[in-house]
């Protein structure tokens, strides 16, 4: 006797069932997750090439990725592959070939190779800053330590007195609750019960800076080299932002004169003629004495360079720079040579290598997307030197 | 529907008997398509989790908003049998899946490599596949989603490298072998056998340490679960597992040109002879029926593949059509696609189909060689072989507990891909924990060494 099959159908509602429990998202999800861990380990490859100070920021970045492959042994391609086809066709015609191969595939079917879909991966800046911070296992970066101190209101302690804006209804309640499980038959609210938060003014570290990028936009600075500069200052920028709550930038552009722009002009400004790099220090200088107050403001000057300056501007240069070393809680100098042999041998270098004795600082040559990278760690390393000393 | 396609269903099964078809009961479940496409993907209903299941997800739902795919019906042999309909095909096309579906279950009861592995895994994979993933998921939950990635990276890594041959179940190698010693040579038997020359009875039974292993071994999953030298309890369960479902694939995939072709056959001619089905089902039916089997599709002149569906319906029509159904009952019984490909297609049939051989160059360029029936046929079985994976296979395992691989190029033709073999290397590394090696041949031809880690 045979026992007969069994049917069952499925009902409209059982769908939402399957969806919930797709074991397809799932993995989908923990691939997605393991691409933003294999990005995390190239970062530097991924955040050098990307166009991040330009359009808007969104405080996000998107990087194309490509889907991870599970590696299995594998003949290599051959030179000429054979296969058997089917069709109208004679020997020594020539096919155009079609999108997909023949495939080798594997036990329980495989996907073929790309097919043409590409996975955006938006990464937060602030995660990929927090990244940064694992990998370099910095502590959280202190205020800089000093009279500067900034007034502000906190909250401190509850009142019985207060506008009514100010009722912590959670606290008032309680209030109630205690006096009526005493006295159960008394009114919900008296005036009693009311508790108001209350503010004190209190001193709290200063939490402010400025950052001053200046850049040698003479003839001399090539594309390359401005885009290097940008890539390292917005990175500096997202580490400073950690921590300071007020952070101002003024960008200063020079060649044988200074001046102020606004950021968006910035990194097209281009100049003609030679490099005297003290007038972008002068300007610096005025502007500090102008809009910032060393005692309210930490102050950070990067310069970026080629290394070029004109040989009878270094006594100025460096008279300017050493100054600017008094106020300043980071002096940092970066240049692009144009091989890395070159890097930090000039006369600029030597400058800022002599001003950072008295102050902290750093120099960072960058010729690659990847000394990108290792001039902003080198940057957060001492700047934490500095900061947590 | 259930209930149309039910009375339909029962009827094709009284039919299917009648004509000699014999198969465990099975039990039909309409299902929603992405539960399908799941299915389609993983392999099986339930099954280990993975991230490589996540991008062929991707791709399978890719395909199937494009349109390029669709899939009418999942079946798992075993007994009872399992199958799942897509909840979108319309009546017309379920009464095709049923008679299909049969079929299947017809050819997984009787043909000799569905049996043996169904014997040897007890006739339920679906449910043992299930508990591997609980037990998966019971492992990440005590070591840790990483651990137990790492260990599943390197076994589905390796989940072709099976020997079919020596079976599921295997005993650990022999620790000794004998010894063959100098007294053993007939002359110095007899020798010893004259008067006066007693010699003393050996102390004990002459044994040597067998090497490990004794030959190549081509059961990578199995050595590494056997032999790795610092594997934990539970990574070699997972290894186990994963070995255990590559058994199970098998069969599915050595046959999969006869066993489709065995159940369009039996699609065809059952709903042909179903006379209880209203005309205009039946010709519903039997269209799905030839946009299953076409041959390629209708805008192109050639296709660069074979439907194995279309191949394995017209070699079959032609055996039944030759020698009779007893004769392919007898073959169902017996062959893969190997043995069926070489034996049963003929000239005279590749001809008809239009099949032919191709090269196809790197800059892209195709060109049509040849009709040459073995060739053709080679060029057929060519990516199927050995699981359709390299042969590799561990020569040796040294005493500092390096393990040496090797691939048998000579029998592949080519050597491997340098950077996949190195990364499934690094996998593999990461459970066996101590040296890997691997040796195949460059680009040139030469000898070439893989070592992970890379020597100083």
């Amino acid at each position: 006797m045979h026992i007969p099959s069994t049917f069952s159908g499925c009902a409209e509602g059982d769908q939402d069932w399957y969806e919930l429990f797709s074991r397809g998202a799932r993995d989908w999800l923990r691939h997605n997750e393991k691409v933003r861990q294999a990005v995390r380990d190239k970062l530097p490859e991924v955040l050098a090439s990307a166009d991040i100070l330009g359009g808007e920021k969104g405080r996000t970045i998107k990087v194309p990725v490509r889907f991870l492959e599970h590696f299995r042994f594998r003949l290599r391609d051959p030179d000429e592959m054979t296969g058997a086809g089917q069709g109208d066709v004679g020997p020594g015609d020539r096919l155009a070939r079609p999108g997909q191969q023949q495939g080798e595939e594997g036990p329980g079917q495989g996907g073929n190779e790309d097919g043409g879909v590409q996975l955006v991966l938006e990464l937060k800046i602030d995660d990929i800053v927090d990244w940064l911070w694992e990998e370099l296992k910095l502590p959280n970066l202190q205020a800089k330590s000093g009279a500067t101190h900034d007034d502000d209101y906190t909250r401190e302690g509850w009142s019985r007195r207060g506008v009514r804006s100010r009722l912590d209804r959670r606290r008032s309640l309680k209030e109630s609750l205690k006096r009526r499980s005493v006295d159960p038959a008394g009114p919900a609210f008296v005036d009693d019960d009311l508790r108001f938060r209350q503010l004190v003014r209190r001193r709290q570290p200063a939490t402010q800076a400025v950052v001053f990028f200046a850049m040698d936009v003479s003839s001399s600075m090539r594309d390359r080299d401005r885009q290097l500069a940008k890539t390292f200052f917005f990175w500096v920028v997202e580490g400073l932002r950690r921590q300071y709550t007020h952070l101002e930038l003024v960008f200063v552009a020079h060649t044988v004169k200074a001046w102020e722009f606004p950021q968006e002009e910035f990194f097209q400004v281009r100049g003609s003629g030679g490099t005297v790099a003290s007038t972008a220090f002068n300007l610096v200088r005025e502007i500090v004495a102008q809009r910032y107050d060393p005692s309210r403001y930490n102050i950070y000057l990067f310069y970026a360079s080629d290394g070029e300056n004109f040989k009878d501007d270094n006594g100025p240069a460096r008279a300017a720079l050493g100054e600017m070393a008094s106020v300043a809680s980071f002096l940092g100098y970066v240049e692009t040579p144009a091989t890395a042999e070159q890097a930090l041998q000039t006369e600029t270098a030597a400058i800022f290598r002599d001003a950072i004795d008295s102050c902290p600082g750093g120099a960072f040559a960058l010729t690659t997307n990847e000394s990108v990278w290792d001039a902003i760690r080198a940057f957060f390393r001492d700047q934490v030197a500095a900061g947590g000393g | 529907m259930a209930a149309a396609i039910e009375r339909y269903g029962q009827q094709l099964e009284g039919l299917a008997r009648a004509q000699g078809l014999d198969f465990y009961p099975v039990q039909f479940e309409e299902v929603p398509d992405s539960f399908m496409m799941e299915v389609a993907v993983y392999g099986l209903p339930v099954r280990m989790p993975h991230w490589s299941f996540g991008v062929r997800y991707i791709y399978q739902l890719i395909q199937h908003r494009m349109g390029h795919s669709r899939l009418f019906e999942v079946v798992f042999p075993g007994n009872p049998g399992r199958a799942y309909l897509a909840r979108g095909n319309s009546l017309q096309e379920n009464t095709l899946v049923v008679a299909h579906v049969l079929g299947h279950a017809d050819f997984s009861k009787h043909n000799e490599l569905f049996r043996r592995s169904q014997q040897e895994g007890g006739y339920r994979i679906v449910d043992q596949a299930a508990s591997h993933a609980r037990q998966i998921a019971a492992a990440m939950e005590e070591h840790g989603q990483e651990r137990v990635e790492r260990v599943l990276d390197a076994a589905l890594a390796l989940e072709a490298h099976i020997d079919v041959f020596r079976g599921l179940r295997r005993e650990r190698y022999a620790e000794y072998t004998a010894v063959r010693t100098i007294e053993d040579d007939t002359f110095r038997r007899r020798f010893h056998q004259l008067p006066g020359d007693e010699r003393p009875a050996p102390s004990h039974e002459p044994r040597q340490r067998a090497s490990i292993p004794p030959h190549p071994e081509h059961d990578l999953l199995w050595f590494i679960a056997q032999y790795a030298p610092e594997l934990e309890g539970w990574e070699r369960d997972i290894f186990l597992a994963v070995r255990e479902e590559s058994f199970y694939f098998y069969p599915v995939f050595a046959c999969q040109i006869m066993n489709e072709g065995w159940a369009s056959y039996w699609h065809a001619r059952l709903l042909r002879e179903a006379d209880f089905l209203p005309q205009h089902e039946y010709l519903d039916a039997i269209k799905t029926h030839s946009d299953v089997v076409r041959p390629h599709a209708a805008d192109r002149q050639a296709s660069l593949a074979i439907n194995p569906y279309h191949l394995g319906f017209c070699l079959w029509e032609s055996i039944i059509e030759e020698h009779g159904l007893e004769q392919a009952f007898r073959i169902r019984n017996q062959d893969d696609d190997f043995s069926f490909i070489r034996n049963h297609l003929t000239e005279k049939l590749a001809e008809d189909l239009k099949l032919f051989r191709f090269k196809a160059s790197r800059d892209g360029a195709v060109e049509v060689v040849d009709r040459e029936i073995n060739a053709l046929r080679d060029a057929i079985l060519a990516p199927r072989y050995n699981f359709g994976a390299p042969a590799v296979a561990v020569r040796n395992l040294d005493h500092d507990g390096t393990l040496h691989l090797v691939h048998e190029h000579a029998s592949d033709g080519r050597g491997l891909d340098l950077g996949r073999a190195t990364r499934v290397l690094e996998y593999v590394h990461r459970v066996w924990r101590r040296r890997v090696v691997l040796e195949t041949i460059d680009a040139r031809g030469a000898a070439h060494r893989i070592e992970v880690p890379a020597p100083d």
